[in-house]
Order: C-alpha cells, then structure tokens, then sequence
C-alpha cells in the first residue's frame, strides 16, 4: 500500500520525511521540507543521493572519532536499498538543521553511544523507501506485477522474463512516483550488508597520513593563536606585557580571552591570546608576556583536599535520588550485612590529538573547522559571538583525534572564536599537551559507600547506596545528578529495598562527559560490591549474580555466555584468577570475564585476557563492535591501573604523559568478544564495554590474592597495600 | 633569527626560513603542511610524530630543525601504500581514530625493516613509545606479525 506522505504526520512518527526530485545528478531522495512552501520552520533532511551512475552518496551526520559511524551508518542505507557496497560513498553532513538528529532535529553532536542507535531506523526507512520506488519505476515500465520484481546491487530484475535495469535508468521515473508512507524493511535474512565485518571508509586515510583531523587544518594567510590562560582555578590577569608579545618577531596580535561558564562549576581559565605568522614565534610571544596572575579561589585545592572532601561526604545527608521499601527495616532485620566504601579519582580525557580550533571570521562569514563532537552548539556559539545569521556560519567538521566526550564541550570553540572576531585574520588556535590536560573538563571523582541486607538464603534484601560526587548534570525539575547516580536509580539487580543519595561535592574543578560518564564509576563500585556480597554469602559471583536477575533476561543472557566462553569454574592456565562483571549502559547489556596474576613482591598486576559478551540488540558492523569493546575495556583498565589528576595550591599539577600515564602496549590483553545474536532493542556500542572491565579484574585480583581493591587507580602501591590487609 | 633552512624529505627537497631551533615536526607538519606527522605531547612521551631519520625512528618534536639538515627524512607520507605495514593496518583494520597511527606505523616500519621476525618482547620495546588511546594495542602487534612475515616472504 502506497500513499502520499503528509509532512506533520510522517515527521510525528518517524522524524522524516521523504520526497523526490531529479536533480542533474540523478534521483534525490529528501525530506518532504525541502519542497514544501509553507513556513512551519521545518527544515529538510537530505540523507542520501542516488546519481545516474548507480553511486550511492550517504550524508553522514554523525561524527567520526574512531568508532565506525561513517561506515556503519552507509551500511545501514545501502543494504535497505540494495545497492552494492562497492558503490558506496559518503559525505561529512554540514552543520544544517536538515542534518541535525532526528527526531527532534534540534541539535546536531554524537555522543551517549548514540550513533547506529538513534540513525538505525530513520535511515533503513529512507534506504527501503527508495527501493520501494524504484522497484515500482521498473514495474512500470515492464508492465508486470511489483511483486514480481526484486532487487540486488544496484539492480531490479525481472525473473520471469528474465528482464534487468541498474537503478541509474530508473532514476526518472522513480522520482515521479509517490513517497512509500510506511517502505517495508527487510527482513533479517535478507540482510546482504548489515551483520558482515565490512572494512572501515575511513581507515585507508587514516594509514596513509591523509585523514584531516582539526589539527590539519590550512587556510591561506592563517596565523596560528596561542593562549596563557589561568594558572589555577578563578586566577585573574593583573597585568602583562603586551608590548613586549609584540615585540617579538612575527607576533601580529595580543587578544584578551574568556571561557564560557561551565555548569556546576566556577572555574573559569581566563587568559589572553598570542597570534603570530608561526606557531613557535606565538608561543615566543607568549612567554614574553610575563603575565600577572591573581591568587585564584582556592589555593588550598590539592589532590589531598579532594579526597579528603571525598571522603569527609560520606558522613554528609545526601538528597535522595531513589527509595524503595523499607532499607532500614530490612538492614535491620538482616541475616547478615556487608559494607564497603569505594573510591575513584577525577580522570582526564587525554586524547591523542590535543584541543584545537580554526576560524575566519569575515564581516558577512564566519568558517570554523573543528573537531567537534557537537557541531551545532558551535553554530550557537558563532552565532552568539559574532552576531551575524546561522547561516553565514559554517562548521566544518572534520575527523577528531578522538572524543571520548571531551570534544562535546565548546570552549575551545568558544575560545578561537573570541580571538578569531578580535583580529578579523583566519587563526589556528592549537593547545599543547599541558594545556590540553590542565583545561580539561574531567570525569569526576567519587567515593561511594554501600550497605547491604542478605537474609539466611544469601539474597540481597537491602541495598542502600550513597555516592559522593560534583554536579554537572541536573535535570530541570530535579536536584538529582542524573550522571552521579547513573545505573543506580535503574539497579539491574532484583532487590526489594534499595536506597540511592547523592552528595554534592563542592569544589571548582570542571567536570563533563568521559566515555561512560557515571557508568564508569558505579559500573566499578556496584560489580565490585555484588563480588563482595556473593562472598559475604559463600556463593559463586556469577551464580550469585544470575539469582538476582531473573527478570533481567539481557543481563543474565550476556553473563551466562561470557561465562560459557570464559570457561567460568574451570581451571585456568596462567592466569591465577579469574572475576566477573556485567552492567548496563546505553541500552546495550555488557559482561566480561577477566584473568589476572599479580606478583605478591612488586604488587604488579597482569591481565592475561578479557573475555567479553555484548547484547546490544541488532548489529550493523561486527568488527566495529568487536574494536569498540576492545577499546572501551582498554581504556577503563587504563584508568583502573594507571590514571589519577592531580592537583595543587588551586590548580591542575598533572602535566603531561610522563605524569598521566595511559596504558602502553607492555600492558595491553587480548580481549575476546562474544555478540549476542539479538533483535531486542538496539543499543549502543561505543561506551557499554568500559563500566565492566575495571570490576571484572578487581574481582579476579581478589580471586587470585583474596585482596580487595577498593580504591582506584590499582597502583602497584595500592595492590601490596591489599594485599597486606589479606 | 630565523634563517633559510634546506631538508631533504621523502626523497624531496624542502626549504623553509625558520629559527634553527624549531622542532621538526612543527616544520613538517606546519611549514611544509605534511600533516600525516601528528602533534600529541611535544616531550617524546607518545610517539605520535615518529619520523625516520637516516632510516631511525625518531620523535620529531624532540629533534631541531637545524640538527635535521643533510639527513634522510621519511615521514608517513613516504612509506609507498603497499608497504606490508601499511597494508597489514588495513587487513588487521588496525586504526580507530587514527591520530597516533602515522607514529604507530612510523614505528613498526622501522621494526620489521630491521627485524623480520620479531618476537613479542621485540615488538614491545620498539612499540612501547606509541600511545593509544582507542585501545589498539592488540590489533597493532597482530598487524606487526602480519606485516614481518610478508616482509620475510619478500
């Protein structure tokens, strides 16, 4: 059944809208919008372009920071189209409200794992929609039955007479017929593209130096801007030498800066840009400025002070995020209690590929290229700054030397733009490593206490939970940190009574987004805590997690297989011990098994493995799925072993890598993974992976020593520490 | 002052006006706009601006630009694409974000030129400089082994 889409209804249900047009270059399948007279303020959608030469042009809106989105998602529209892979190409999306994500095409970013979850049904609708019309234009012409035509590779056949025609001569009269209101997808079975380990578009650029990250980035006659920003927290400028900055050969200007406010926090970096024709000769102009800084808000601010405070938060009242039943009563009436307390430092993004921003701003233009994983709120921000129309703006995105959620913040943006209005001259703002490190916005800081009630059958009948952590991420109407308390308002874990309170950490270290965000705290501190509990009640960890999720099939589901594939209960070869976790994030289901040594004289810890199932419903890339574990587990071991900020008299004191240390190849595992065979509901894949890895080899440190660890990063120092308290 | 300055890289002729004591990577990556050479720490901590120097890997952000004159220079641009490494990269599909790569293959081009058949210890100690914050690890030493061996084959 065909009919014409109406606009309002086909954009309420799916988002979208379709329609076509024959452009010099063949059919264009877009939204409905773009042909509309009418004013309602919405804008068209233009996801793909099907050219005469059967070569298939996938707008891309999402971002490509290493997690495959700029092959998954052309995957998804080719094979609802049928058109072979060879002929596939696509094209970065520009930052226009036709772009921006459906369905509420408010904002254009990625994040929140958000990329094949949230573009999966849209573009399989768009995919299927222009096969329906071209199946239906060969038809026409052939005058026999639509139902007796197929598709594959660019193609619709005939087969009772045998007849052919590759999409390019159907373009025409496929772009005369009605929309498909409602394109009938493809069954599973008939997927030829989706479910195969297709290799990345991005990864021959990528080897071969071409791939252009923001850092890459060469307008003619561009200076390059760098900044001296705050030394430490709310410092003000006093006075500098502007004149001796230029004085400096090649400096051309001296820019005073200011960073945009950061919510739930009073940090500012205040500081003035140095722009010269080379960057060596600004960072000469830089140090010439000889800058005078005011004390800052809180010079007793140290790496000491913030675990104190940490600390000293669990004795606090916390506002309560979730009470359910009655948890006294039932600590009360426990068989036995178990507590643990729990504690986790701020984390810096790290990312290879430094902050970095270019801009032209032009009296009637302004051109930003950057590595953004939120483009739109860039556009705002240009908008904001310069005052001119969102559409003399124009953000180019280009490849990010990864995100991991620090690029979804727009100071650096909004720092290049200030000096990029200021100076009227095309500028390439780069940040250094120690720059980069000391203005992150990091992942917060946490301690945690947990309390628990197990009866005489060794279940969990209380579990009160009290997480002391910053604020960046309250809802409006709420008081609730939704990142603090993430996973814990929704525990997995069957338990009549449970209680969640947050308590505010105060102080003015910037905090956002890090790959996993809340899951990557209390992923830690609640898979480390049921290990507890299953000790504490003589059970096998999985076993003992498995009788708490027997209405949580997805849960169970990835935990019994990596368990099957891990050989859980039997005997290990290498390793000394072996631990289990399993979460929930971003609506994919993650369990991994971890096997571990640890040397009783250095307190060094080996992972030998990690072996990993993920139930993240459908799956578009298999090998991009099996990266994106092995990268997030990689990652939250790296912080489980190796990453702490530091701070002193107000500041950051971490510098650089010598004093950040991420994990190196001497230190790196194979990791095994294991994909569900699903069609439950799709989730995520970029961030699931990490919330299990650091519990799961906590927990096979204890299996092979009997130490708890309790406390990250699981230094060396920390380890023997353990291990003495055994 | 900064001063006319002549380097020979991948096999070309390059002249700059440049302070003598820039790194080369700056010159690589923003005089001469090679930009497969990439910025991460500016202290040869990570790696990621590998070059070869007289076939030695070496951190170009640790290296002057006048110390660089007269030598043989090989950046990520002049590694021929079917190079075993590079096309190891590819079958493995090594690269996630792909910033540190260019130093990672940097790197392992010099490994497997010297040493075809590494064993796992020489791979990390020639490895052991390159960071990753994607998580390639395993991937890189899978595509290490693959590319020795074609190497050996040769």
């Amino acid at each position: 059944m065909k009919s014409t889409i109406d606009r309002r209804e086909f954009l309420t249900r799916t988002g979208f809208t379709l329609a076509v047009a024959v452009t010099p270059s063949g059919l264009k399948v877009f939204a409905m919008g773009e042909t509309d007279t009418d004013s309602e303020g919405f804008q068209p959608t233009v996801w793909y372009t099907l050219s005469s030469d059967n070569q298939l042009t996938v707008m891309v809106n999402k971002v490509e920071m290493g997690q495959g989105t700029h092959t998954a998602l052309p995957m998804i529209v080719a094979d609802e189209l049928d058109v072979k892979w060879e002929q596939v190409r696509i094209e970065q999306a520009p930052t226009r409200k036709q772009y921006y994500n459906p369905p509420q095409f408010t904002r254009m970013g990625t994040g929140g794992s958000g990329g094949v979850r949230s573009m999966y049904e849209p573009l399989r609708k768009a995919g299927a929609a222009g096969r329906e019309m071209l199946t239906q234009a060969a038809a026409n012409r052939w005058k026999v039955p639509v139902s007796e035509c197929q598709t594959s590779e660019s193609r619709v056949h005939h087969q009772t007479s045998g007849r052919s025609l590759p999409y390019g001569e159907l373009l025409k009269e496929a772009s005369q017929l009605p929309v498909p209101e409602n394109p009938r997808l493809k069954d599973k079975s008939e997927f030829t593209i989706m479910g195969r380990p297709i290799p990345r578009l991005d990864i021959p650029a990528k080897v071969n130096g071409e791939a252009k990250f923001g850092i890459d980035i060469f307008v003619p006659g561009m200076l390059y801007g760098v900044v001296a920003r705050s030394p430490v927290y709310g410092a003000e400028v006093q006075s500098y030498d502007e004149q001796a900055a230029r004085a400096v050969p090649g400096v051309r200007h001296v820019v005073r800066v200011d960073t945009p406010e950061v919510q739930g926090s009073s940090f500012r970096h205040a500081g003035i840009a140095v722009c010269a024709e080379t960057l060596d000769a600004a960072w000469r102009g830089r140090d010439a400025l000889n800058i005078k800084w005011s004390p800052g808000e809180s010079p007793t601010l140290s790496t000491e002070s913030v675990d104190r405070d940490l600390v000293a938060g669990l004795e606090k009242q916390g506002l309560s995020a979730r009470s359910d039943g009655d948890v006294q009563g039932a600590l009360g009436n426990a068989h036995q209690q178990v507590q643990a307390e729990y504690h986790l430092p701020y984390l810096s993004h790290a990312t290879m590929e430094p902050m970095n921003c270019t801009v032209h701003v032009q009296p009637d233009r302004c051109d930003m290229w950057i590595a953004t994983q939120g483009q739109s709120r860039n556009l705002d921000t240009a908008v904001e700054l310069t005052g001119l129309k969102p559409e003399q703006v124009h953000v180019h995105t280009t490849y990010l030397g990864c995100g991991l959620g620090r690029r979804g913040r727009i100071d650096f943006g909004y720092e290049a733009l200030q000096i990029g209005k200021a100076i009227e001259e095309p500028v390439k703002v780069i940040w250094t490593r120690e720059e980069d490190i000391a203005y992150d916005l990091f992942r917060p800081g946490n301690s945690t206490r947990i309390k628990a009630a197990l009866d005489k059958q060794g279940r969990v009948t209380a579990w009160s939970h009290k997480v002391v952590a910053p604020q960046f991420s309250v809802r409006q109407g709420s008081s609730i940190d939704t990142q603090a308390t993430s996973g814990l308002t929704r525990l997995q874990y069957q338990i009549p009574n449970v209680s969640v309170d947050w308590v505010r950490l105060e102080n003015p270290i910037p905090v956002t987004f890090w790959r996993s965000v809340g899951s990557s705290h209390n992923g830690f501190t609640v898979e480390s805590f049921m290990d507890e509990l299953a000790h504490a009640a003589g059970k096998d960890p999985l076993e003992f997690r498995l009788q708490h999720l027997k209405e949580n099939p997805r849960l169970h589901g990835v935990l019994e297989l990596v368990a099957d594939k891990a050989g859980w209960g039997k005997s290990l070869t290498g390793a000394e011990g072996r631990g289990i976790a399993g979460y929930y994030s971003y609506r994919s289901y993650v369990a991994q098994v971890a096997e571990v040594s640890v040397d009783r004289r250095t307190g060094k810890v080996k992972v030998h493995r990690v072996v990993c199932a993920v139930d993240c419903g459908p799956h578009v890339n298999p090998d991009t799925i099996h990266a994106q574990m092995m990268g997030a587990i990689t990652m939250g071991l790296s912080a489980a072993f190796k990453e702490k900020v530091q701070f002193a008299d107000g500041g950051v004191k971490s510098l650089n890598f010598f004093d950040y240390h991420l994990l190196r190849m001497s230190e790196s595992f194979p990791v095994e993974v294991h994909i569900v065979d699903s069609e439950d509901s799709i989730g995520g894949c970029g961030e699931p992976g990490l919330p299990p890895a650091a519990p799961a080899v906590a927990n096979a440190i204890f299996n092979a020593t009997g130490a708890r660890l309790r406390r990250l990063p699981m230094t060396p120092e920390q380890v023997l520490q353990a291990l003495k308290q055994v | 002052m900064a001063q006319s300055i002549t380097l020979k890289i991948n096999g070309q002729s390059h002249t700059v006006e440049a302070e003598p004591d820039v790194p080369l990577l700056w010159v690589i990556r923003e005089y001469l706009q090679l930009s497969g050479t990439k910025f991460g720490c500016g202290i040869a901590q990570c790696g990621a601006c590998t070059v070869h120097v007289d076939g030695q890997p070496m951190r170009s952000c640790q290296l002057q630009v006048s110390r660089a004159v007269g030598r043989e220079i090989t950046t990520i641009e002049g590694i021929r694409e079917d190079h075993p490494v590079k096309q190891a990269w590819i079958d493995i599909q090594v690269p996630q974000c792909g910033y540190c790569q260019s130093g990672q293959i940097m790197s392992a081009v010099a490994l497997v030129e010297k040493n075809s058949n590494p064993s796992e210890d020489d791979i990390i100690q020639a490895m052991e400089g390159n960071l990753c914050r994607c998580g390639t690890y395993t991937r890189i030493k899978q595509a290490i082994y693959q590319a020795a061996e074609e190497v050996r084959n040769s």
